[in-house]
């Protein structure tokens, strides 16, 4: 059985990607206890499988190893993972959380060696790499996963895989026995920081992502990008497995729109502009990039690095939102429109053709657990009647890396001031 | 406020615009687009529009009422409405043309021997004689006030006699035809409406 020690001073962060981890480590660092939820087999979320951060083309790897360090090294953080907050009820200074754990299958023992992984032959669609390539039924969640464990898919319990795996296991960390668990404790404050999704682009009909090969979403193509990713690093087009050069950027795919994202995602234009970079990074001059946009809002100082992307001559601009993406007979997406200098009508074939798509907050505002302030995009407003319970990150808003992990201590300085109220009141 | 600011201020005040605004339908729309252009690529008769809508948004914003009004563009429209569906602003688009090519009717300046305008017109005529919209004669107007006459009239003539046999088009229409119910009423209601209608465009006038 998982048992977490936790008081009203303790801090519920739910959520492990970098705004929570970052909110944990920071409210921790102050000496506060502080249980750490995640749904993922491990932290860092999405910012995990980025290739390269803007504006510095550095590696989030770098970022994420000294959050998971400090995570370890901390012995006010419980971090429970594949476990979801399934109920809270309270109020600031004084909430009931219940906690519902899945089985990983495999127990502390585990030294992720991948001995198990070796012998287990089912595979499935990898979701680290948004199903671009598989993984076996035994795997490690990506080579940087925190907790360094392996995990077994629940489909392949009850089958011989499971019990190959346990029989490869040499240090007996393979446990078929285990159950989904409930965890109930005490917390005087919440954050909320359960990130976003990916829009689905296959619900952008006219631009057929879900009908085309050769049609990716900027998230996929991260991936791919990525020498760790499904491709080894290559950019090449799905369909046929050639170097993809002539490359298009669909921008605001699915957000500013009312039939999607009401909001801007605000980072899909310097994720776009990163992305130029891996192609001219990767091909030199035979790389030929298309940005099509309605207006590149690079936020603040990031206008410079929309400048140095402007000054390549291997990428240029159409300002026009493409109205339909079809696809030629060689295999091709062709970009249709009307762009908005001078209303020309264009139908450009492309080797491929990348959707920003934007953030969908995975607040559910449906389901969850107490009252409090949902907007119309679905993000959590910061508001009085939201009590001992403060959104970091993006679950309050879109943001880039370096706003979510600011926003993220601001709500663990609320959630502290929380803490402080009830120990001065009960001391 | 000196001189320069108010001149400056009057240069730039754009009454096209607000004109837009008050006399057509969904005007106040207008101002709301963003210039993405989705609606332009959208459209299936795109290739025939001189101007897209968006550029008639842009036009009309800029204040160019002549190029806008005389426009053959928004009587283009033919009502598929993949524009509304795909804006990503719920700009009402094709009412928006629809109205616009309304006004340009209403203060004579849609450019003559337009097809479109001349069969709306027809379309209105007929409609206004029995309160109901005599298919035949609008057919037969059609094929010799816009189309090439008999020579139109023969090629659609089996698709007529089909018509004709499924009971869905009576010949005996042509004579008269029939009317709504209560004619004068209509007749009334059509007066009073384009009474007010005629009150509202005097006031933007002045």
């Amino acid at each position: 059985m998982t048992e977490v020690v936790a008081t009203n001073e303790t801090i519920l962060v739910v959520g492990g990607g970098i705004s929570g981890m970052t909110a944990a480590i920071e409210a921790a660092e102050t000496g506060k206890r502080v249980v750490l939820v995640e749904k993922r087999a491990y932290l860092g979320g999405r910012v995990s499988q980025f290739y390269k951060y803007f504006p510095k083309m550095c590696f989030p790897t770098c970022g994420l190893e000294i959050n998971q360090r400090r995570t370890k090294m901390n012995p006010n953080i419980t971090v429970l993972t594949m476990a979801e907050v399934t109920n809270l009820e309270g109020e600031a200074g004084n909430y009931n959380a219940t906690i519902t754990l899945s089985p990983r299958y495999i127990n502390d023992n585990c030294t992720g060696c991948g001995d198990c992984a070796k012998v287990v032959e089912a595979e499935f669609d990898n979701e680290y790499d948004y199903g671009m390539s598989k993984r076996k039924g035994a795997y490690l969640p990506h080579v940087m996963a925190h907790p360094m464990r392996y995990v077994l898919d629940p489909a392949i319990i009850g089958t011989e895989d499971a019990d190959k795996a346990r029989a490869a296991c040499k240090v007996d960390a393979v446990d078929l026995d285990m159950q989904q668990e409930e965890v109930k404790f005490n917390c005087g404050a919440v954050i909320w920081a359960t990130g976003w999704q990916p829009y689905d682009a296959d619900k952008i009909q006219p631009y057929g992502h879900d009908r085309f090969d050769n049609v990716l979403s900027n998230v996929e193509f991260e991936r791919m990008c990525d020498p760790k990713g499904p491709t080894g690093g290559k950019i090449v087009r799905p369909s046929d497995g050639k170097v993809a050069k002539n490359i298009a950027f669909i921008q605001c795919a699915g957000s500013r729109d009312h039939n999607h994202l009401y909001h801007c995602s605000r980072i899909c234009c310097m994720a776009t502009l990163k992305q130029t970079n891996y192609v001219t990074d990767a091909l030199g001059d035979d790389a030929d990039v298309t940005i099509y946009y309605i207006d590149i809002r690079s936020i603040d100082r990031f206008e410079d690095f929309y400048k140095k992307v402007q000054d390549n001559d291997n990428v240029k601009f159409i300002k026009s939102k493409v109205a339909s993406v079809t696809r030629d007979s060689g295999g091709n997406p062709v970009c249709n429109g009307v762009d908005t200098e001078g209303y020309h009508r264009y139908a450009n074939a492309h080797d491929m053709v990348i959707l920003a798509t934007g953030m969908e907050p995975s607040v559910d505002a449906d389901k969850f657990p107490v009252d409090i302030v949902i907007n119309r995009e679905g993000f959590i407003e910061a508001d009085e009647k939201n009590g001992g319970i403060f959104a970091a990150g993006v679950a309050s808003e879109a943001l880039d890396v370096n706003r979510a992990v600011q926003h993220a201590t601001g709500a663990a300085l609320r959630a502290i001031q929380v803490i402080n109220r009830v120990a001065t009141t009960e001391a | 406020m000196n001189d320069l600011n108010t001149n400056m201020i009057e240069k730039y005040r754009n009454s096209f615009l607000n004109e837009v605004e008050a006399n057509v339908e969904e005007g106040e729309w207008v101002k709301m687009c963003m210039q993405c252009g989705v609606c332009s690529g959208s459209c299936p008769l795109g290739n025939a529009w001189e101007h897209p809508p968006q550029e008639l948004f842009m036009m009309i914003r800029a204040g160019k009422r002549e190029e806008v009004l005389s426009s053959d563009s928004m009587w283009m429209c033919t009502s598929c409405y993949n524009c509304i569906v795909r804006c990503p602003r719920e700009v009402p688009i094709t009412h928006i043309m629809h109205g616009l090519a309304h006004y340009a009717r209403r203060l004579g300046m849609e450019p003559k021997e337009q097809p479109t305008a001349k069969f709306a017109q027809l379309f209105w005529d007929n409609l206004m004689k029995k309160g109901r919209v005599n298919e035949l004669k609008l057919g037969i107007d059609l094929y010799f006030k816009v189309g090439e006459g008999m020579k139109t009239a023969l090629k659609n003539k089996d698709i007529g006699i089909a018509m004709w046999k499924a009971k869905r088009m009576n010949p005996m229409e042509f004579f008269g035809g029939h009317a709504v119910k209560d004619l004068n009423g209509f007749q009334k209601a059509i007066k009073k409406a384009e009474e007010l209608e005629a009150a509202r465009l005097d006031k933007h006038k002045a």
